[in-house]
């Protein structure tokens, strides 16, 4: 009985792959975003909770307008981009700490994305914004995910995270991208060196939310729906897989390219984890609390090590007598 | 070359923390001066540098850098003229970046930086040339995380950086303050070799009189956020310890040095 049980979790489990994947690209790309913030320019951003709503937000409007989804997709990635301005100006121009920056600015976006996705319904505001790929043309959609034709919302990630990955680890190469590594890496430096510290930090900002809204963009086409709180914990979820990836694959991967794509693999691997989690029996509302002990052991880990394991010297007794 | 007037700087002004940094300082550094400054703690010294390098505004007064004035100068914008070398070995290099793409940071100081790549081949065998020159062996390491260099490695690796693009003015505040003798005796060398080389106008701090005896063809002692002493030419080079310390004791007994 137990056996049968067993089989059937492994079975549905089984089955849910191709979602944990779809979403796991789709959050592959926000955590991309994180990466830059928190990796790059070692900045916690709490901004991405709320431009991660915005993309799908405003991806969302402009497809029940009949935009094309391209130009959704692009909408998105700018109004996400005007989000990490407005932290990036909060943190610069006013001297805000980082943090505060940002939460505040995913405040705001809460009433701003319930305003976005009341436009054109004759109501003030809204909370839920439903696409559909009956009636609408989206560019993914999970409803295809096992299929095994261009249609796979998978083709599309794929591609996109690839192309992604591409451009960053070209822009990180020029002038401008180490500058911005030498900013999050010394500022002093940086200044001493003629970088204008501030000018880079809020490039990235910009960069990293335009990435995020991108993935809300996405998301809300795959999921089907924009909801304004699509967003809440991203930041978590996006550390989450920032980590993860590094924990598993930062011996192996020592390039850039490759470590923005472990960032993605983080992702899709915790995405993987909690649909094995949610089969065995914990409901869907639970993932905060799972994801909040995933990020805070994984953060504690290296701490700890440092602290209280230091390596024992091995004693080659008689090698040097 | 530098020309500093009637500057001015209070830290926690009206507060019963209130300490003036700098009162009512002047200088003025020809070129190819090499003056060497010394001063007790607290007598201004540092902050001296950081407000001719831009790290904090003035008060009051003016900094003019070959004819420019550049009082009110963010500091990023500033660092086309300077070359600076910290007294923590750790804040003049990025770790977590390989020591060339540090080079082709310093490289491009006070240049716009675009969408060029940010270093390539031509520049590579320049900094295998340079580096050379430092004896440190780092010339086979261009790739190397500066994270994995020793402190001396950074300091000489920062003054290689700070003058790969010859700056108006180089600033070295105790650059060798935290390297151990026999390190912080060679890159003091270097600093000589590279500072008479380029002929650069060069504004050095120690805490070390014999050092501010040996190099340099001016010396300045400060106290209080002002300039007490300001030797130079012949009596510079006829200048031993015991006459600065001399002179310490009548200018102030405050003033602790070693020797």
């Amino acid at each position: 009985m137990i056996g049968e049980n067993n089989m059937d979790v492994l079975l549905s489990f089984l089955n849910s792959l191709p979602g944990a994947f779809g979403q796991g690209f789709a959050w592959g790309i926000m955590a991309i975003g994180v990466y830059i913030t928190f990796r790059i320019l070692d900045v916690a951003d709490l901004t991405v909770d709320g431009s991660l709503a915005t993309g799908g937000a405003v991806a969302a409007l402009c497809i029940s307008q009949g935009w094309n989804p391209w130009l959704a997709l692009l909408m998105a990635v700018i109004a996400g981009m005007i989000a990490g301005l407005v932290t990036g100006m909060l943190h610069t121009a006013c001297g805000i700490p980082a943090i505060l920056a940002g939460i505040l600015t995913q405040l705001a976006l809460y009433s701003i994305n319930l305003r976005i996705m009341a436009i054109g319904s004759g109501a003030s505001t809204k909370a839920t914004l439903a696409l559909s790929v009956d009636r609408q043309e989206l560019l993914v959609s999970s409803r295809y995910v096992r299929e095994v034709d261009l249609s796979n919302p998978l083709f599309l990630l794929v591609i996109a995270t690839v192309v992604l990955i591409a451009l960053l680890y070209w822009f990180f190469g020029t002038e401008l991208g180490c500058s911005l590594r030498a900013t999050g890496a010394n500022q002093a430096m940086a200044r001493a060196q003629g970088i204008n510290t501030n000018w880079c930090k809020v490039l990235g900002l910009v960069v990293s939310n335009g990435l995020v809204a991108l993935s809300g963009a996405l998301l809300a086409q795959y999921q089907g729906s924009a909801t304004v709180d699509m967003g809440r914990g991203a930041i978590v979820i996006g550390l989450a897989a920032v980590i993860i990836g590094e924990v598993l694959l930062g011996k192996v991967f020592r390039n850039f390219a490759l470590k923005l794509l472990s960032a993605v693999i983080g992702s899709i691997i915790y995405y993987i984890v909690l649909q094995f989690v949610l089969r065995l029996g914990l409901e869907s509302t639970d993932l905060k609390l799972l994801s909040a002990l995933v990020v805070a052991l994984f953060l504690t880990i290296p701490y700890w090590k440092g602290k209280y394991f230091t390596k024992k010297v091995r004693r080659e007794v008689g090698r040097n007598a | 070359m530098l020309e500093v007037r009637n500057l001015y700087k209070t830290f926690n002004a009206g507060t019963i923390n209130e300490k003036k940094a700098i009162n009512g300082l002047s200088l003025t550094l020809e070129d190819g001066d090499f003056v060497t400054v010394i001063g007790g703690n607290g007598a201004g010294k540092s902050t001296l540098l950081n407000l001719v390098a831009g790290v904090f505004p003035v008060d009051d007064g003016s900094i003019t850098i070959d004819g420019q004035d550049v009082t009110r100068l963010p500091e990023h914008k500033r660092a086309k003229f300077i070359g600076r070398v910290f007294q923590d070995p750790m804040m003049g290099t990025a770790a977590t970046m390989g020591i060339e793409e540090n080079l082709a940071l310093a490289y491009r100081r006070g240049q716009a930086r675009g969408l060029r790549y940010g270093i390539n081949n031509e520049e590579r065998k320049l900094y295998r040339e340079k580096l050379a020159i430092l004896g440190l062996g780092l010339e086979d390491r261009l790739t190397s995380k500066v994270g994995l260099l020793s402190g001396g490695q950074r300091q000489a690796l920062t003054l290689l950086m700070s003058t790969l693009k010859k700056p108006k003015l180089l600033l070295l505040d105790e650059h060798t303050a935290a390297l151990d003798p026999k390190t912080a005796a060679k890159v003091l060398e270097i600093t000589e070799t590279i500072v008479r080389r380029d002929k650069l106008t060069t504004l050095m701090i120690t805490h070390n009189m014999r050092d501010a005896i040996a190099h340099g063809n001016r010396l300045i002692m400060m106290d209080s956020g002002r300039i007490v002493a300001d030797i130079r030419g012949e009596e510079k080079k006829n200048l031993t310890v015991q006459d600065l310390l001399d002179k310490f004791h009548v200018e102030s007994d405050r003033m602790l040095l070693s020797e």
